[in-house]
């Protein structure tokens, strides 16, 4: 048995876990205070210095609160629902790399080589907790939260899927790793063109590209549930859509399972599109060009390097964070039948259509 | 993968499989059918199919199952549950299930190959998406494409057919 | 009768949405900014600040018991604020003056005087029907308590809420 892996594995699980899990308490207060700060109100400030320990007031609050099952509800399924809602967005994260390495160890948690299949595999398990939540409530308004769930997520997760094949087709790759550091040599796949500026070809393949992105960050708003796709919870519609009949911390494995889901969505796109844990910085080395940091170089300056490209990654997945609830205090919610039309007559067929341009393109103009 | 891990997961394939038929609710069924692909699929990873080991998940866990478990939600379940459990069609349907088994292992155990110990598998990792691929689009490629035109066509009889009845 | 609303028409640059949408993130953006900034007048942050030096002449906080220019207090336990009252929130128990006192000819006082101030409305009527001008509405207005026998206020709460008026009439005085 290989004890070095097995225990720089654990090391790695605990760390990102522990991290991640920060992040998701932290993004719930962020949510509150920006969303507060785009009404013009103050927010959560009162809880520590400028209201900081909420979350850990919010964690006890879940914790302490009375876990209320109703009588009608089918009891074993009831339960199951709040894990099974939970899991699959912590899973997802096995294979995102977060940085480069550390001491020699890559900071990857499983570098499988069909990493982003895996990533769809598991994020379409994440509806099975919605679904079940919705149908085991025996009540109306989860249910039909679970029924709009699983038609969206089912919609949506095509759309998902087509926009990253022009990544592959780019890449020639699946494995996550191996797309980032394709990236770093050959430029973001939002900015190809870095690097092989006079390459026409490149500033073509930027258009496809931007394209792909956009589809796949709202297909990955429709995915988390988040506004203005978050019909299966649309309280003005639904009370609470599949969670109603939840209180205490079953309620909270649903609603923080949501931010999860979130982090994870951006951890995916962070690494697809915008170039995972590489941030181009300047050097001068008789010629002016932009440096790797990382952490594969000798001594202490490997270890901030390694460092730099962790924080660089979780800086990144934070600035996502902060669209991702921009956008849910900007816009107003879509009807049920738009949501569907834009899913399967619009995002659908552009996805489709830019398979199709990014094959010409990579095939024939930028060799 | 350890020989522990094996038996976990093919005892979980079998019994999973086997609670698709023993229960009495549709939605246990299902789930039932899921987990039984989950342990499927890592079975696949053991055999360093990683490809195919996710595409059964993401194909059959991910998106059929789901779609069975919507429909099943729309049913009425009750029906199903309330039914007595009939002896006699019991015993058939187990009778027959028995037959069917003691044929195959039968068939099987007369094949040679049953016989002998697999080749242990080729350590390192084998590119099996770009190997599938190019089996498909470079050996099979007419009869895939002929497969696309079949499912298209079938996939515009649906329409069809639930546009009629709509009207 | 029914009414059709008639969508307006959309050019092809508002079917995109996406100006729109641009449009509207921008506005929050612009919130958020100013609000960053501390441009934007912002909500009061209550215990730390309190409006109280604007609050109005005629507003009505919590019901006290006053006391007049010459200590004494002024309720007669007559009891009209008592039956007055419209959630039954005061509670008299009368008492009678000592004849030795020095307004012994008012006869009555009130040995206890309780107002619970769960079931106060704040609606003045005791005020308003006091003969004695003896019971006002102040302008206290954050009542807490922790348990329900603290948010009764007795008469020395009352009393000492209410303070000293001066000004009122004093009609028990001896003739000078
Ligand atoms: S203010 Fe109104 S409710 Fe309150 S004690 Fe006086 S009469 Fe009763
Ligand atoms: S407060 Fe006024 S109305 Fe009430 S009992 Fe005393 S004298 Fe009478």
């Amino acid at each position: 048995m290989d004890y070095f892996l097995i225990g720089t594995s654990l090391a790695k699980i605990a760390g990102l876990l522990a991290v991640v899990l920060g992040i998701m308490n932290y993004s719930v207060y962020a949510e509150r205070r920006i969303s507060a700060l785009i009404q013009d109100r103050l927010g959560p400030n009162r809880v520590g210095p400028a209201g900081l320990l909420q979350p850990i007031a919010d964690a006890f609050k879940f914790l302490l609160k009375e876990d209320f099952t109703p009588g009608h509800v089918n009891k074993f399924y009831y339960w199951l629902a709040p894990c099974l809602a939970m899991i699959p967005a912590i899973a997802t994260l096995a294979v995102v790399p977060f940085g480069s390495t550390l001491f020699g160890v890559p900071m990857v948690i499983a570098d499988i080589n069909v990493g982003v299949l895996y990533v769809f595999a598991i994020a379409s398990l994440g509806v099975y907790g919605i679904v079940l939540a919705g149908w085991s409530s025996n009540s109306k308004y989860p249910f039909l939260g679970g029924i709009r769930s699983s038609s969206q997520m089912i919609s949506y997760e095509l759309s998902l899927g087509l926009a990253v094949i022009p990544i592959f087709l780019v890449a020639g790759q699946l494995r996550l790793t191996s797309i980032v550091r394709f990236q770093i040599e050959h430029g973001w796949m939002i900015a190809p063109f870095i690097g092989d500026w006079t390459n026409i070809g490149k500033w073509l393949l930027a258009v496809p590209m931007l394209v792909s992105f956009l589809v796949f960050t709202i297909a990955i708003f429709a995915e988390t549930n988040r506004l203005p796709f978050d019909l299966p919870e649309a309280e003005t519609e639904l009370v609470g859509g599949y969670h109603t009949e939840y209180g205490s911390m079953k309620f909270g494995l649903f609603f923080l399972g949501e931010y999860i889901a979130m982090i994870t969505g951006s951890a995916i796109i962070v690494t697809l599109f915008l170039g995972g844990w590489h941030l181009p910085l300047p050097s001068w080395h008789g010629g002016f060009h932009w440096a790797v940091v990382n952490g594969s170089a000798p001594g202490w300056r490997g270890i901030i390097g390694g460092i730099f490209n962790i924080a660089c990654f979780f800086a990144k997945v934070a600035a996502l964070l902060f669209i991702f609830i921009w956008v849910r205090w900007s816009l107003p919610r879509f009807r049920y039948d738009q949501l569907m039309r834009l899913g399967w007559v619009f995002f659908f067929e552009i996805a489709l259509v830019n398979i199709f341009v990014v094959a010409v393109i990579v095939a024939y103009i930028s060799k | 993968m350890p020989p522990f891990l094996f038996w976990f997961f093919a005892l979980m394939t079998l019994g999973f499989g086997a609670g698709v038929i023993i229960n009495r609710s549709p939605i246990g069924s299902a789930l039932s059918l899921v987990l039984s692909f989950i342990g499927l699929s890592t079975l696949f990873l053991s055999l360093n199919a990683y490809f195919i080991s996710v595409i059964q998940v993401l194909v059959y866990a991910g998106a059929v199952m789901v779609l069975f478990l919507f429909i099943i939600m729309l049913l009425d379940l009750r029906a199903e549950e309330r039914r007595k459990i009939n002896v006699v069609a019991f015993a058939g349907g187990a009778a027959v299930a028995l037959a069917l088994f003691v044929q195959v292992y039968r068939i099987i155990g007369a094949l040679g190959a049953a016989r002998q110990a697999f080749p242990p598998l080729r350590s390192g990792n084998t590119d099996d998406v770009r190997r599938v691929g190019l089996l498909l689009f470079a050996n099979y490629n007419l009869p895939f494409q002929i497969v696309g035109v079949l499912v298209l066509v079938a996939t515009i009889g649906v329409i069809v057919l639930s546009k009629r009845e709509l009207r | 009768m029914a009414v059709t609303v008639r969508r307006p028409k959309l050019n092809w640059s508002e079917r995109l949405y996406l100006p729109a949408i641009a449009g509207g993130m921008a506005i929050t953006m612009r919130h958020f900014k100013n609000m960053l900034l501390g441009r934007t007048k912002v909500t009061m942050q209550y215990p730390e600040e309190r409006w109280d030096a604007h609050m109005p002449e005629y507003y009505r906080g919590a019901p006290a018991l006053v006391k007049d220019a010459s200590g004494r207090e002024r309720c007669v336990a007559c009891q009209l604020c008592e039956f007055i009252c419209p959630p039954r929130a005061i509670r008299i128990t009368a008492g009678e003056l000592p004849s030795t006192d020095r307004f012994a000819k008012v006869e009555k006082y009130p040995y206890e005087f309780d107002i619970d101030m769960l079931r106060c409305i704040y609606c003045g009527m005791c005020e308003e029907v006091c003969p004695e001008q003896a019971i006002f509405l102040r302008k206290d207005y954050a009542i807490t308590g922790f348990t329900r026998k603290e948010m009764v206020h007795d008469k020395e709460k009352l009393l000492e809420i209410g303070g000293v008026m001066h000004g009122l009439v004093l009609k028990w005085n001896e003739k000078k």
